[in-house]
């Protein structure tokens, strides 16, 4: 384990995490920062509103029976409900990494030949292989394994503020909130899924990769517009009467896969039948579930982009090696 | 500076194609679209020396540092430490560091993140002696690069560097845009604290007067082909300058000389290559050329 991590590679991840950090951890850090305080403005407003309409406080209070019955009769309700919130938590992690990871990836080949630092990396006893790998690495598992973790401390934070809320009522968050939580087994859901996120991603991956190691300006512009420029032409051509591409096929399967892989748990919309999302009843994770993550691993779909991603890895590799910076 | 400078010019240059050269090309050639960057260069690099590659702007000593340091593709022949950069690159730049120019190194980088990193990744680093080169600036551990002067970037770089026990150091215009306190403190730290029997440092500057005191050999590169390379003994032997009275100038011109400029008091400089030095006494008093009137003289015709 210490030669592990005192390897030259895992000096190379350490260097992705260093100079990504605001993305990789202080944005998780806000979003669910924001997440808590939302919730607080909440809990205040509510206890506002109470106080405005003079509902009565206190261990025998109306309210707090009402709550405590509620929540004791209801207790089979609780757990997906704390499910529910971690869902949230999880979502808004997944949003953010996204757009982490899109502009993390756009950037890791481009902006050290921008401002010529590249010159100091290629100094040093490091493959470019290494490099593109390490930057495929912080991407797939590294940003993702700080969004969960960050998505977990959030919920236990937030689990923490309701207890305190529970107890200002003088009620037992123990008993009412602490028993039913749960977070541990979906938090490994979400663990379990890095995995197959990442194999998803490869294609976006590695076309994100290569406009980063190969254009000399501007990669945003190559990578998005140019699908998008495809994608119209293929549409046009259509309008024509002339062969093309299937539209749906071209923009879901080829345009999609290459820009939107990298949004978490993407693999899900793939085969639909594996889908019974149902935020009201008890199945509402059924998509994400370890059945559907092996479901995922069937799809060709999966194995036909990793390929495809993994050829646009060695593209950027080779760009990396090669591409003549004058 | 003057002893370290004797120490290393009594050492006799490398042979070709010795066992132990640094640097071995043979009809290294590099071309762009329209562009022939290095057209043919032979040249060899021995060990231990301080060689400066001089050229004017376009004339590849860029293209063969990059060449050399595996950065870029090439025809021809050309080996660093016997490996061959293109397919060795990360094992060669085990024995090789180079510095681009300042502001190369990663703006958001602070101290000591720096110095983790090549101390983690660098098998030939010695961070003791890396700390030791800081404790004497005054960056401290979690400065960022972008809060830095140009002159600090170069003093982190070089301490950086000179920590590294490599066997091939090359400086790309390491000094641009320093200011001149920076510069002199630049090559003095190179020659007191790195530069030994064991090590060679391959300079390109167009600051020629700020290193010719250092340098044991000098390359003059020329429309991609090597104009001249000679070791600062044999171009001290070789090459002549006098200062002429008017008097004597057809004389003077009578003897060949391959360059003339106007000197005050109605005088005129001479240059002279591989003339008789009792001729040249005779004319005026005779002195050793500098590089850079050598070099002006060697490249005229180049801008024309």
């Amino acid at each position: 384990m210490n030669a592990i991590v005192k390897s030259p590679f895992a000096w190379l991840l350490k260097r992705e995490y260093w100079e990504s950090r605001r993305g990789f951890l202080w944005a998780q850090v806000w979003a669910a920062g924001v997440l808590l305080v939302i919730s607080i403005l909440g809990i205040v407003a509510f206890e506002a509103f109470r106080l405005r309409n003079n509902i009565e406080i206190g261990m025998h209070g109306n309210l707090s029976t009402l709550l405590s019955n509620g929540m004791q009769h209801n207790a089979a309700g609780i757990a997906p409900g704390l499910d529910g919130l971690m869902l949230t938590f999880g979502m808004i992690a997944a949003i953010v990494l996204f757009f982490v990871v899109f502009f993390y990836l756009l950037g890791s080949l481009y902006d050290d030949r921008r401002d010529r630092s590249i010159l100091f990396w290629k100094s040093l006893p490091i493959s470019d292989t290494s490099t593109v790998i390490s930057k495929v690495i912080a991407a797939l598992i590294i940003a993702p394994l700080i969004s969960v973790a960050v998505v977990l401390a959030g919920y236990v934070a937030l689990q923490i503020i309701a207890s305190i809320w529970f107890l200002a009522h003088g009620l037992n968050p123990l008993t009412l909130l602490w028993t039913h939580a749960d977070p541990f087994s979906l938090w490994l859901h979400l663990l379990a899924m890095i995995p197959v996120n990442a194999v998803w991603a490869l294609p976006t991956v590695g076309w994100l990769l290569v406009w980063s190691a190969a254009v000399r300006s501007k990669p945003f512009l190559w990578a998005v517009v140019i699908p998008i420029i495809a994608g119209v032409l293929n549409f046009w051509v259509g309008l024509l009467g002339l062969p093309n591409v299937d539209t749906r096929f071209f923009w879901s399967d080829l345009v999609g896969r290459a820009l939107l892989s990298v949004i978490p748990a993407g693999w899900i919309a793939a085969d639909p039948s594996q889908l019974r999302m149902d935020f009201m009843g008890r199945d509402q994770l059924s998509g994400i579930s370890y059945s559907s993550m092996g479901h995922a691993f069937t799809l060709p779909e999966m194995w036909i982009g990793a390929a495809v991603g993994i050829g646009l890895i060695a593209a950027a590799i080779w760009f990396r090696r090669w591409r003549d910076e004058t | 500076m003057n002893d370290a400078y004797a120490a290393v010019a009594e050492r006799p240059a490398a042979a070709p194609g010795a066992a132990d050269t640094i640097i071995h090309a043979r009809g290294l050639t590099k071309r762009y679209k329209n562009t022939v960057a290095l057209d043919s260069a032979d040249f060899e690099v021995g060990p231990g020396r301080i060689v400066g590659l001089i050229g004017p702007n376009g004339a590849g000593k860029t293209t063969a540092l990059k060449a050399a340091l595996g950065l870029t593709d090439f025809e021809g022949e050309l080996k660093v430490l016997g490996m061959d950069p293109r397919r060795q690159r990360p094992e060669l730049m085990r024995q090789v560091c180079f510095i681009a120019d300042v502001a190369t190194l990663p703006r958001w980088i602070r101290v000591h993140e720096a110095i983790d990193f090549v101390a983690g990744v660098h098998p030939r680093f010695d961070r003791a002696k890396c700390e030791r080169f800081l404790a004497r600036t005054k960056l401290s551990t979690n400065q960022r690069v972008r809060e830095m002067s140009k002159g600090m970037i170069v003093q982190l770089h070089l301490a950086i560097v000179m920590a590294i026990d490599a066997r091939l150091l090359v400086l790309d215009e390491p000094t641009l845009g320093l200011d001149i306190l920076y510069r002199k403190q630049f090559y003095q730290s190179l020659l007191e604290d790195y530069f030994d029997e064991n090590k060679t440092i391959l300079i390109t500057t167009h600051q020629v007067e700020e290193v010719e005191h250092i340098l044991t050999d000098l390359l003059f590169i020329r429309d991609g082909k090597v104009a001249l390379s000679t070791t600062m003994e044999e171009m001290g032997a070789r090459f002549a300058e006098v200062l002429v009275n008017a008097d004597k100038v057809e004389a003077a011109r009578a003897l060949k000389p391959i360059d003339e400029r106007a000197a005050v008091f109605g005088k005129t400089i001479f240059l002279y290559d591989s003339a008789d030095p009792e001729q040249l006494a005779r004319l005026g008093e005779v002195k050793r050329p500098s590089v850079s009137d050598l070099f002006v003289a060697i490249m005229k015709g180049t801008y024309a």
